[in-house]
């Protein structure tokens, strides 16, 4: 898989626990809140190797003494000691081993949500799919769906909010979820700082299709990044026509920049052939799957807006799957 | 054993036997004896438990491959939905009803519960809402937005569509049922102990039930309020979540989880109460640090109640609050811990017996306290932004209720089904049942920690393969079928013929119900002992040999009466022989009118639902008028021991008095949380109400609170006359109150109405309405309890001393009378100060 790579960053520091070795190999992977290609998903699971490893402990402490206890034939304990360990187990380690958790636990929150951003980046939930804007260099929106790109090594502050119903924004690689709620505006920082490829999904039920309402994430070399974006605030370009697009309505709700399609109900189509996926998530950004996604649309993704147009001529089809496959 | 002994002995075994015979052929369904009513309402339970469990493994068939199309997302959104909200409603909190009503009399040396037809109206009503809720699958038609069924996804009604009102409407009807039991158990550890047994000397499972009763009544009503808020913006569009006309979709989730996470240790806390029944038992000494455990048990039913933002971390709270929060989530593991090692420490300090309850109980440890550590993880917000609403939650929640909950039952059904029945289960299927169970459970639930750590989330109805997720789904429901064998030959041996017959206490226990001989004999206990020791089979010498022998209270039923104990709070000494009501199908008809009433509200049938709603309050008023509050033919009776008690008791004396203190508690929560609603609308406008807007007529609701008010003042005074023994001037101050009380209520409604405040348009005058509304509706209520002591009085029902009625409506008034006064000052007076 693109972007992954073996092993894991935060692991060293707890290196060597028992049990742990054996998930080693299988917590890579492009949506792994155990293989962090970021500052905050790197500190929270630091936090969860410490805490299962203490959980470990307490576990076989408890239940040992618990299997002892059931088992034990021999003479019983007096009163006096079985308090003395109520008052102990239940009560006062507990109360210190949490009390330190705690404070070492919420020393991350400051931590996570904080940071001078570099970039910012309104994202949008809707049913079911993603509207990103980025604020380019001269303040203006650059539009875009379903594709996160960010500059590592950089924090962005992304906005979040929601069109519809509740969604939430979860980049299990990058950092944990934050919800997008209709009526208000959240604020993620993200330090992306592994250069590669990830998958983000909405985290919260938010209907009939939530299963596919998922994202591309793509962290680049922050120069890299720069040309992508400026090549993005311009218009498509493209050579193949556009005709059969327009005519048929598509533009009533896409916008395609430089052309009349200027519709905002769907996601902005001007650089759809540069994006990995198709659908939120859905398809592999192929052209039989292109074709396939304009003509299903409801098949395949029960309860979207988009209407199925598998009635058009299949020259249609071609024309407008051409058209869209070549918009760079 | 003198012959007379012996003839006096058959006597009364005929006289308790008659009385309290069990109805054959169809008049069986009349029952509302706790042990028949207690057994349905297990074995109803049970069976959703079944149903709830069978939709898991569809939808485990479904998630064991990726990219599986055997189901669509439309069904496993209703089949998950349904899985959640049926074992949660239908089974985890019913069931502890169920055994409550179960097992609690005999445990209390009780013939009865003391309102054994409220038992029976809450079973039938668990029983018709939950055939509902569930059944609508078949019709494709269940609820499919979750357990948690968030706004607007599910206030949406092109969306969601009947599902969503089968859901509030359902799950609101058993919630109303859930009350009442709730209510029935707390009066029946009050005041149903046997005499001697202080508060501080009850079985520790009755602490359990009294906390978890306490809890219920105010963790429920959140919920009820925030059903109608819901169910009002689904029906006529008012727009309580609504963002765009000034609603707020998270008021929902702060009102539901205020609910929720209580009711993870209302469902808790009752099995927990049955290990400490066991455990005493195998280790075969008394629970050491009684005080220790019980006000363990308070704490976590206090610290519940400030929990629930644990389950909002990610919508973006303040820093502080999350804090808070945290903070509090880790504090509740102090209190179970402290629970958890007086199990172990009794067990240390006793000879332990190992048998299959303890071996349930054991994997019960192991599985609950997995899920406890895990709670402790996804209880630090860094950590659950991580966690949250994935697999990783779904593991730790099935840890803590299969641990916490399902096990210690499972432990519970070993324990108690000789008691029951009177047959033993068997204990090589036993194992068989635990191991498969266990592993079972592990198999299915452990690899879903990683899998949502890899970042899968829930409530997926598929996913995309070599994300890392497929071998782990595959295992899992490999898991979830190995545990659904263990859990059939459970209901094997349950259900099999030819079960060994139990001897009498089989596990040689301490307490009272385990003096249960023949469970054919319908009595519950042969005589009332006097109780001088928390495990009195233990410590009292003979005890068995002398109830039996009709040495102790209520030996007989000389006059043909059920009849039980009654006595003091605190100090258990005995102050009335209380009549329960017999047998009647007055309660199953009663549920059915309402039940249908609450069905036909789903289908928008208005007339049949009025209809229905007004049958069934009317068939509640017959019920009422023919069973309770009767005038016994003389003023005491020979309770035995050479004790004589009254028959009848009033005011905070009698049992009637603290139902309706206990219900009406709940019912101020419910009302509390609406006004919660409105300032919490408060914090989230700059203005609140918005300026430029209408407002209520000042003029108006002043009046029609006073009115209100003056209706309470003229109900003291009826008390009184009628404690003056002056039946005209009661009947006078009766009539008053009910013409003032009905032109508040009025008054109140005209308020907002002549002011032109129309609920569509914003939430502000939403809010106006539903508050206006509930308390006009009290007030309606308290008219119709005004009519019932009027014709009372007529009837020569009501007199001076028989005053029960009465005293009940002037304390329901006392409540009314503050919900107006709330009212008023929030509505009138708040908006003038802020």
């Amino acid at each position: 898989m693109r972007g992954s790579r073996p092993g894991f960053r935060a692991f060293p520091r707890t290196a060597g626990l028992a049990g742990a070795g054996m998930m080693l190999g299988a917590c890579s992977g492009t949506q792994s809140a155990l293989d962090p290609a970021g500052r905050e998903a790197g500190e929270v699971a630091t936090l969860f190797w410490v805490m299962l490893v203490g959980a470990a402990v307490i576990w076989l402490a408890v239940i040992g003494t618990a299997v002892f206890a059931s088992r034990w034939q021999g003479r019983p304990v007096s009163e006096r000691a079985g308090l003395r360990l109520v008052l102990w187990g239940g009560a006062i380690v507990p109360t210190l081993v949490l009390a330190a958790l705690l404070a070492y636990g919420l020393r991350l929150m400051p931590a996570l949500r904080a940071g001078e951003p570099a970039l910012t980046v309104e994202v949008t939930g809707e049913q079911y799919w993603w509207r990103v804007s980025y604020r380019g260099p001269d303040g203006a929106a650059i539009e875009s769906g379903n594709e996160l790109r960010l500059p590592a090594g950089h924090a962005a502050e992304i906005l979040l909010t929601s069109a519809d119903v509740i969604h939430s924004f979860w980049i299990p690689s990058l950092a944990g979820k934050l919800d997008m709620i209709p009526g208000r505006t959240n604020r993620l920082v993200l330090h992306p700082e592994r250069i590669g490829t990830y998958r983000g999904v909405c985290a919260e039920f938010c209907g009939r299709s939530h299963t596919f309402m998922a994202f591309t994430v793509i962290v680049m070399e922050p120069a890299a990044f720069e040309a992508w974006l400026a090549r993005q605030a311009a218009p498509a370009a493209t050579a193949a026509d556009e005709g059969a697009f327009l005519a048929n309505g598509c533009g009533g709700c896409h916008s395609v920049r430089g052309t009349p399609a200027t519709g905002t109900i769907g996601p902005d189509l001007t650089h759809l052939a540069d994006r990995a996926m198709l659908g939120a998530g859905l398809f592999a950004n192929t052209p039989e799957n292109l074709r396939r996604f304009v003509a299903e649309a409801e098949e395949v993704k029960p309860g979207s807006r988009m209407p199925s147009f598998g009635m058009l001529p299949p020259q249609d089809l071609d024309a407008i799957t051409a058209y869209l496959g070549s918009l760079r | 054993m003198s012959e007379d002994d012996t003839e006096r002995r058959r006597r009364q075994e005929a006289e308790l036997r008659r009385v309290w015979e069990i109805p054959r052929g169809w008049r069986y369904l009349s029952n509302c004896n706790n042990q028949v009513v207690g057994l349905w309402y297990t074995g109803t339970a049970f069976v959703f438990f079944l149903f709830a469990g069978v939709l898991a493994l569809i939808m485990r068939t479904q998630l064991a491959v990726p990219d599986n199309d055997l189901v669509s997302a439309g069904t496993y959104n209703q089949l998950y939905t349904l899985h959640g909200t049926m074992m949660m409603f239908l089974f985890a909190v019913p069931i502890f009803e169920a055994v409550a009503i179960l097992i609690l009399p005999q445990m209390l040396a009780a013939r009865d519960l003391p309102f054994p037809r409220l038992s029976a109206f809450g079973f039938w009503c668990f029983l018709i809402g939950g055939v509902f809720v569930g059944g609508s699958i078949f019709f494709d038609a269940a609820p499919d937005s979750g357990w948690f069924m968030y706004p607007p996804l599910a206030t949406d009604t092109t969306q969601t569509g009947i599902g969503a009102d089968i859901w509030l409407l359902g799950l609101s009807f058993i919630e109303v049922a859930s009350i009442a039991a709730a209510v029935e158990l707390i009066v029946g550890v009050l005041k149903c102990r046997p005499p001697g047994m202080r508060i501080h000397m009850m079985p520790l499972y009755c602490w359990y039930v009294l906390i978890v009763g306490g809890m219920i009544l105010f963790a429920f009503p959140p919920l009820i309020a925030g059903d109608i808020l819901f169910e009002m913006q689904r029906l006529f569009d008012w727009p309580f979540f609504d963002a765009a006309r000034g609603g707020d979709p998270v008021l929902w989730q702060h009102l539901f989880w205020i609910f929720g996470h209580p009711e993870v240790y209302i469902i808790f806390l009752p099995s927990i109460a049955l290990l400490a029944m066991i455990v005493p038992t195998f280790a075969q000494r008394p629970i050491l640090g009684y005080g220790w455990i019980v006000l363990a048990a308070v704490g976590t039913g206090f610290l519940s109640f400030g929990l629930w933002a644990h389950h909002m971390f990610t919508i973006g709270l303040p820093s502080l609050s999350i804090g808070f929060f945290s903070a509090a989530s880790e504090a509740v593991a102090i209190p179970t811990g402290v629970q958890i090692f007086v199990f172990v420490a009794t067990l240390l300090a006793g000879r332990v017996i190992f048998s299959i309850p303890m071996l349930f109980a054991t994997g019960a440890l192991a599985i609950f306290v997995f899920g406890g550590l895990t709670g402790v993880m996804v209880a630090l917000a860094p950590f659950d932004w991580q966690a949250h609403d994935s697999y990783f939650v779904v593991a730790h929640l099935h840890y803590t209720l299969i641990g916490g909950m399902f096990f210690p039952l499972i432990a519970g059904v070993y324990y108690f089904h000789p008691f029951v029945t009177g047959k033993m289960l068997s204990a090589r299927l036993g194992r068989w049942s635990f191991w498969l169970m266990f592993a079972g459970f592990n198999i299915a639930f452990l690899p879903m920690h990683i899998t949502g750590l890899r970042g899968m989330p829930r409530r997926v109805f598929t996913y995309p393969a070599d994300h890392g997720w497929d071998e782990l789904n595959l295992v899992s429901t490999f898991g979830a079928f190995t545990m659904a064998a263990g859990v059939v030959v459970l209901v094997w041996d349950v259900l099999r013929p030819g079960k060994e017959r139990a001897p009498r206490n089989p596990w040689n226990a301490g307490t009272l119900e385990w003096v249960a001989g023949d469970p054919s004999e319908p009595w519950g206990i042969r005589s009332v002992p006097p109780v001088t020791s928390r495990y009195p089979l233990w410590d009292q010498k003979n005890l068995m040999a002398d109830i039996d022998a009709g040495r102790f209270f209520l030996p007989g039923a000389p006059e043909g009466k059920r009849e039980t104990l009654v006595t003091g709070v605190l100090d258990a000494e005995p102050q009335q022989v209380l009549r329960v009501p017999g047998n009647s199908f007055k309660p199953m008809v009663a549920a059915v009118l309402i039940g249908g009433s609450f069905i036909a509200t789903t289908f928008h049938w208005w007339v049949a639902a009025a209809l229905s709603g007004a049958l069934g309050i009317a068939a509640i008023m017959v019920w009422l008028w023919t069973g309770t509050a009767r005038i016994p033919e003389k003023p005491e009776t020979d309770a035995g021991m050479g004790v004589t008690l009254p028959l009848y008791a009033s005011g905070s004396a009698s049992v009637g008095w603290w139902a309706m203190f206990i219900t009406m508690v709940g019912d101020g929560t419910a009302f509390l949380s609406l006004i919660f609603a409105y300032f919490y609308y408060w914090t989230i406008h700059p203005a609140f109400p918005p300026a430029g807007d209408p407002a209520p007529d000042t003029a108006l609701m002043v009046t029609g609170g006073m009115a209100a008010l003056a209706s309470w003042g003229l109900m003291l005074l009826a008390r009184r006359a009628n404690g003056a023994d002056r039946p005209q001037q009661v009947r006078a101050t009766l009539a008053g109150a009910a013409v003032l009380a009905l032109a508040g209520g009025a008054l109140l409604v005209l308020s907002p109405w002549q002011a032109g405040l129309a609920p569509t348009t914003h939430v502000y005058p939403a809010t106006v309405w539903v508050i206006v509304i509930w308390t006009a509706v009290h007030l309606a209520v308290g008219v119709l309890m005004q009519g019932y002591c009027l014709a009372g009085s007529l009837a020569g029902r009501l007199t001076a001393t028989h005053d029960i009625d009465l005293r009940n409506v002037v304390l329901y008034w006392h409540f009314a009378a503050l919900t107006a006064a709330t009212t008023l000052a929030v509505l009138a007076l708040a908006p003038l100060a802020m």
